[in-house]
């Protein structure tokens, strides 16, 4: 995992007498240092659409990552709690729709936003945690489809089937932040705080509580921990990143509608998840560049080969198909497979790691 | 009935007064402050059997959804496909041969046969991993939707009832009287009433078969318990097969009904997708009566939002299943 990321152990088991700058591993400062000069090597079009929107959806569905990976709950409605972020910030701040939206300060109107997003994503966990496993799959599916069509026939709040138009990032210090590299580094950041956050919090107390919760919540409800309360608070955790994603790709398509909500949507980030891998919080950036690049180029690829454009679904569909078939923990997954299958020694087949 | 009379006595005298309410506002003729308060006893009796038919085709769908659930705690996600599958089909056949009530077995043969190869090359290889067979079944609604859409196209299809089922039933319920003292009565659809009369039909059946049959006795033991009734030496991949092809052959006689009722057109499959899993939740997971009761209660809702409520129609049928989730989490008639 020498390009990708750490391995769980090496930032476990911290060697003493070193700085936390020197703890960093290697891949950590070549990746970082590859994202902050892109704006350099790649062009507009690059930057703005397919990295912005990579950074953006690996946001909404690094929250699923969380849920899914930590916590052991699948939810479907990361994306209408993003829906909800980007809607708010319509409502509350500047939009083309002046009849509804109500033009204050982005000070203002993001907080709220945030908040509220948080509070939808909260009370769609506390109902999804009265069920279990594979029922929260389904109550959350279920909950997404209401968001959606609520929103869509709403006019008052949420103005039905077109939503919000001329949704803008405010002009802070002077910067177009929905220039290219602006808007590039906008997203870049956000999406690292939110994956640092994210791996921070999965070894503080909170995050390994959580994973005893996955593991056997029995025996934590036993211990002493409220069960229903870390799940609860893992689906706050979650919404709050997928609100941000949400706000972020509001202002990338200066727009937001019912569509963006939708079904469809909804199932495209647990694709994303499940693509990339929903063991380390990299696995959901990796399943959002797959998926932008194969949302951007397939069709042109699939034209050139002599197939209709439109069956860019197909291809989704069986790519999903086929890493939840071959490879149930996604390109994480793979990737951890063929570094054991390196290691292995020809003569005897065992493992490296193993005796 | 008696034990929940006795156990709920207070309950048990809200649901009879309430019954009490509706047969009388069925059978008689209203007062016109009741006609100014809610409007006309036809557009009111018209929703009535408009959910309850609709009632009737959610129930055909989601019965096949919750029966695969309760034996095999596979969540079929992709069971709405397997709905449009069948509208197709069904819709095919009854051009091809022109009769109408062939589009039911060929709908009924052709899913099956296609849940029987699921359940063989994909779910056979993954048993116990709940989470991955759910997965599975999103990959496979993906595929074939853009399949579907690549075959029929986005054109709307309608499978026309024949001749002898076309027009109105005379009804003998009264919906106003005239100036001159006639009666005006009811008139409804033939084919609706055909339809969900067929529907009650197969509900009674696939009851009687599961409570009263030796292969209904093996399908409740391997809900209750699999491991246990395949160690006692019964045939369970034969069991899991033969109720995934029924569950899904159920699913594509659905289709064909729902393709007279309405049309077929992509987009159908998440419909009824969700319409089946906000069912299965109100009435209970893995039950059939459940399945009965929150098929009425979402068809009913659905009909009389869209006739009173017109704006927030599909929201009622959520708050629904919000309410039933944070009361009752295992669904009304579901076992804790």
């Amino acid at each position: 995992m020498s390009v990708f990321g750490p391995t769980e152990a090496s930032l476990a088991t911290p060697s003493e007498g070193q700085s936390w700058l020197e703890r960093i591993p290697v891949a950590y400062w070549i990746v970082g240092l590859i994202l902050l000069i892109m704006p350099a090597i790649a062009g507009d079009f690059m930057l703005f659409q397919i990295f912005g929107w990579t950074f953006i959806l690996g946001l909404i569905a690094l929250g699923l990552m969380f849920l899914g990976g930590y916590g052991g709950m699948v939810s479907l409605a990361q994306m209408s709690i993003a829906g909800v972020g980007g809607y708010m910030v319509a409502i509350f701040g500047v939009s083309a729709i002046d009849t509804i939206s109500l033009g204050w300060p982005w000070y203002v109107a993001i907080p709220i936003a945030l908040v509220i997003a948080m509070l939808f994503g909260t009370l769609t966990g506390w109902l999804a945690v009265r069920t279990e496993g594979i029922y929260t799959i389904m109550i959350t599916l279920a909950i997404a489809a209401a968001f959606f069509y609520f929103a869509r026939q709403n006019y008052v709040m949420f103005n039905g089937f077109s939503g919000f138009n001329g949704v803008l990032p405010p002009m802070l210090f002077g910067v177009d932040w929905r220039g290219p590299a602006a808007f590039y580094y906008l997203t870049l950041f956000w999406a690292a705080l939110g994956y640092l956050v994210v791996l921070y919090v999965s070894r503080a107390p909170f995050g390994l509580a959580l994973q005893g919760v996955r593991d056997n919540p029995r025996r934590m409800s036993a211990l002493g921990y409220n069960v229903t309360a870390h799940r609860v608070a893992a689906y706050t955790f979650a919404s709050l990143l997928a609100a941000i994603g949400g706000i972020l790709l509001t202002w990338q398509s200066a727009q937001i509608s019912p569509g963006t909500a939708g079904i469809g949507p909804a199932i495209d980030i647990l694709v994303i998840a499940v693509i990339g891998g929903m063991r380390h919080p990299v696995g959901p950036f990796i399943g959002a560049f797959i998926y932008v690049i194969l949302k951007t180029y397939a069709i042109d690829a699939l034209v050139t080969l002599g197939l209709a454009g439109e069956r860019f679904q197909l291809l989704i569909g069986i790519a999903f198909l086929a890493i939840v078939f071959w490879s149930p923990d996604g390109i994480i997954g793979l990737w951890d497979r063929l570094r054991e299958d390196r290691k292995r020694d020809p003569l005897t087949g065992r493992g490296g790691e193993g005796p | 009935m008696t034990d929940f009379a006795r156990r709920h006595p207070v309950w048990a005298a809200v649901i009879a007064i309430l019954a009490a309410i509706l047969i009388w506002m069925i059978l008689a003729l209203w007062p016109s402050w009741l006609v100014d308060l809610i409007g006309k006893k036809k557009v009111f009796l018209n929703a009535l059997f408009n959910g309850i038919t609709l009632g009737g085709l959610y129930f055909l769908v989601a019965s096949g959804f919750t029966l695969i659930f309760g034996l095999m705690r596979n969540v079929n996600l992709a069971h709405g496909s397997l709905y449009l599958l069948g509208g197709y089909v069904g819709y095919e056949f009854a051009e091809l041969t022109g009769y109408w009530l062939l589009a039911f077995p060929a709908a009924f043969i052709v899913v099956a046969v296609f849940g029987i190869l699921l359940q063989l090359v994909v779910f056979r290889r993954m048993e116990g991993q709940d989470l991955r067979q759910t997965l599975v079944t999103i990959g496979i609604s993906i595929i074939m939707a853009d399949l579907m859409l690549w075959g029929w196209g986005g054109d709307f299809y309608n499978i026309s009832a024949p001749s002898w089922l076309s027009g109105p039933l005379e009804t003998i319920l009264v919906t106003a009287q005239k100036r001159s003292g006639d009666l005006v009565y009811l008139k409804y659809p033939l084919v609706r009433v055909v339809i969900f009369l067929a529907a009650v039909a197969i509900g009674v059946v696939m009851w009687l078969l599961l409570n009263r049959t030796k292969i209904g006795m093996l399908i409740r033991a391997g809900v209750d318990d699999r491991d246990m009734l395949s160690a006692t030496g019964a045939r369970i991949q034969l069991v899991f097969l033969g109720v995934f092809a029924f569950g899904a052959g159920l699913a594509g006689i659905a289709g064909v009904v729902g393709g007279t009722f309405q049309s077929v057109a992509p987009g159908e499959d998440i419909r009824f997708l969700l319409a089946s899993l906000v069912v299965v939740i109100v009435g209970g997971m893995g039950s059939i009566p459940g399945a009965a009761l929150g098929a009425l209660l979402i068809g009913l809702a659905e009909q009389f939002g869209s006739v009173y409520m017109p704006t927030y129609a599909v929201v009622l049928t959520f708050l629904i299943m919000v309410g039933v989730l944070a009361f009752r989490p295992q669904g009304l008639m579901g076992r804790s």
